[in-house]
């Protein structure tokens, strides 16, 4: 095997890759990144007329490892359920790309990096990123990957957020525009639950203005940050049906401030977990991306003149129990999106499992996805 | 039925839409008219339904279609931003169809509308004879389960085509499938398709 020919092998692509871009990386702050290292992960093959290559695009909290098992928890990739073999994102027939973000922890530049400048970690003196520097960060990759023009850029959440900046950053470089449970801009309730995660982490002592040691993070800050925001990505329906007021492993009331209910239990849990493999400070620069983002801001509020350049074609989902994103959101890109003359497909699917709904088994998603995908393929 | 394999009315809608044309199909269903007018065609073909499993069908089969109701998400769209504005068995189940008819104007250049003619003579003979609702081949659901709200007659149509300023271009009349003449067409046809533009 080691004399089959170097264009298979070639280290750009595969698993668990890493790569150091020569900067200035110019952010949108007016501040530059002296370097860029990103962490990325490539599945299946570039065709050879490059036309078949889509990036998948991480939310809040994800990382690059769309579809292999996660180096740290070892669980399955984050969104198996749409990218696979078989899958209406499949290796088979795509070249597909996720990358770690900008701001990010698990191997792209973020406040958890070492300063080249300094030779000591960024933490808090690391610049303040928005969804644009995300984005420009991931057209820095493909450039190197040697990919022009994206068949489709896909993401749901904040994910979703970059698939649609993508359209107005680079319009000639992508043909179709996939966005799930996202929105134009953050809300000003977005913006309140983000801001109640930041304040968490910042009023634990361990957080020392940012300067933490990486073996003594702000781990109780992080993980209520965790819970403020795990609460958001469900629904009052859900919550309900999981747990109601059941209590954990007990016959009756203990009069304590135990996690006494299956729902502390289980929040205490997903922010527990949570803060084996996320950075704190990465949590305050990525939240403060999404809070900056409004697609419409650049254009006096006008979100359509956002998408006059775009030739892209565009798919929307949105879930019916998701507050986070409501479909008030998604309504408001396709109304934007139809004056601009824009093709766009738009479906609010039925769910009860809140904002999360799309991380889920979700088969009329994957048909939207798809019938999408093979007909601008 | 053609050799489309399309619903008569649908099959007489296609025949008036010329080739290339930018057309937005309003309560588009499954998508089947928009794929048939994408293929056979070359339109640019975009649609609007109210129902998710709908819209998922129809994205399916390639096609840009937005999730949404024709009684208050028209207004989002601008104005000529298409050559043709279809609406096919749709009118009657409308709250405000002439509202709807006048945005069909202003998006489209022209507009399309297929519906079930309540003067064909079996509707009468129901009520007159049976003196009950209808139930017709192009009326198949019984009154209080029909979605049908608002349903009128040919001749009702022309005189709200008339009031709200419309000009009729042209106009195709179906009997059990099978095209028509104009003559009696009140009584005689079933379903009626009318081309409309703006009012000179």
């Amino acid at each position: 095997m080691a004399s089959v020919a170097t264009a298979s092998l070639d280290q750009r692509f595969g698993l668990d890759r890493r790569v150091s871009l020569a900067g200035p990386f110019a952010l949108a702050s007016g501040q530059s990144l002296a370097r860029l290292d990103i962490g990325y992960e490539t599945y299946g093959s570039l065709a050879p007329d490059g036309g078949n290559a889509i990036l998948v695009c991480h939310a809040l909290t994800g990382d690059q490892y769309v579809a292999s098992d996660h180096p740290l928890t070892g669980k399955p990739g984050w969104w198996t359920r749409l990218v696979g073999p078989g899958r209406p994102i499949d290796p088979e027939r795509h070249f597909i790309i996720c990358s770690n973000v900008l701001g990010g922890c698990m191997g792209t530049t973020g406040p958890s990096s070492i300063d080249p400048a300094t030779g000591d970690r960024y933490a808090m003196r690391f610049p303040v990123i928005t969804i644009r520097d995300m984005v420009n960060a991931q057209a820095a990759l493909l450039d190197h990957l040697g990919v022009g023009v994206l068949q489709a850029v896909v993401g749901g959440s904040m994910g979703g957020m970059q698939a649609l900046d993508w359209a107005v950053a680079h319009p000639a470089r992508v043909r179709s525009v996939v966005g799930i449970a996202t929105a134009a801009r953050h809300s000003a309730q977005n913006i309140a639950f983000h801001e109640v995660g930041r304040q968490a982490i910042m009023a634990d002592p361990m957080w020392r203005a940012g300067d933490y040691a990486p073996d003594a993070p702000p781990a109780a800050g992080l993980a209520v940050a965790r819970m403020a925001a795990h609460i958001t990505y469900l629904s009052e329906e859900g919550l309900t049906a999981k747990f109601g007021r059941r209590l954990q492993d007990r016959a009756g009331l203990g009069f304590s401030f135990d996690a006494e209910f299956q729902v502390e239990s289980y929040l205490r849990h997903q922010g527990l977990s949570f803060t084996q493999r996320f950075d704190a400070n990465s949590y305050l620069y990525i939240t403060r991306a999404l809070d900056y983002f409004d697609l419409a801001a650049a254009h006096d509020g006008q979100l359509a003149r956002a998408f006059a350049g775009s030739r892209a074609r565009f798919a929307l989902v949105s879930f019916t129990s998701d507050w986070l994103y409501p479909t008030s959101q998604a309504r408001r890109l396709v109304r934007a999106l139809n004056a601009a003359g824009a093709a766009v497909s738009f479906c609010e699917l039925e769910s009860p499992f809140g904002h999360d709904a799309f991380l889920l088994e979700a088969p009329e998603m994957n048909r939207v996805v798809d019938g999408f995908l093979r007909a601008g393929a | 039925m053609s050799g489309s394999g399309l619903r008569p009315d649908l099959a007489a809608i296609a025949a008036a839409v010329p080739n290339g044309a930018r057309v937005l199909d309003i309560g588009c269903g499954d998508g089947a008219l928009l794929a048939h007018l994408r293929d056979t065609k070359g339109v640019d073909a975009r649609g609007l339904d109210v129902s998710a499993a709908n819209v998922a069908s129809a994205v399916a089969r390639g096609l840009s279609v937005v999730q949404g109701d024709a009684d208050a998400d028209l207004a989002d769209y601008p104005a000529d931003a298409f050559d043709m504005a279809i609406l096919s068995d749709t009118l009657q189940a409308m709250q405000r169809p002439a509202r709807v008819l006048g945005e069909l104007v202003r998006i489209g250049r022209r507009g399309v509308v297929s519906f079930p003619n309540f003067g064909h003579w079996r509707v009468r003979r129901a009520l007159l004879l049976g003196g009950r609702m209808p139930v017709t081949p192009s009326l198949p659901v019984s009154w209080h389960e029909t979605a049908n709200i608002h349903l009128c007659t040919i001749d009702d149509f022309r005189a709200l085509a008339a009031d709200l300023g419309l000009g009729v271009e042209s106009a195709t009349f179906l009997s059990d499938g099978a095209r028509r003449g104009a003559a009696l067409a009140n009584l005689l046809a079933d379903q009626a398709v009318f081309v409309l533009a703006r009012g000179r």
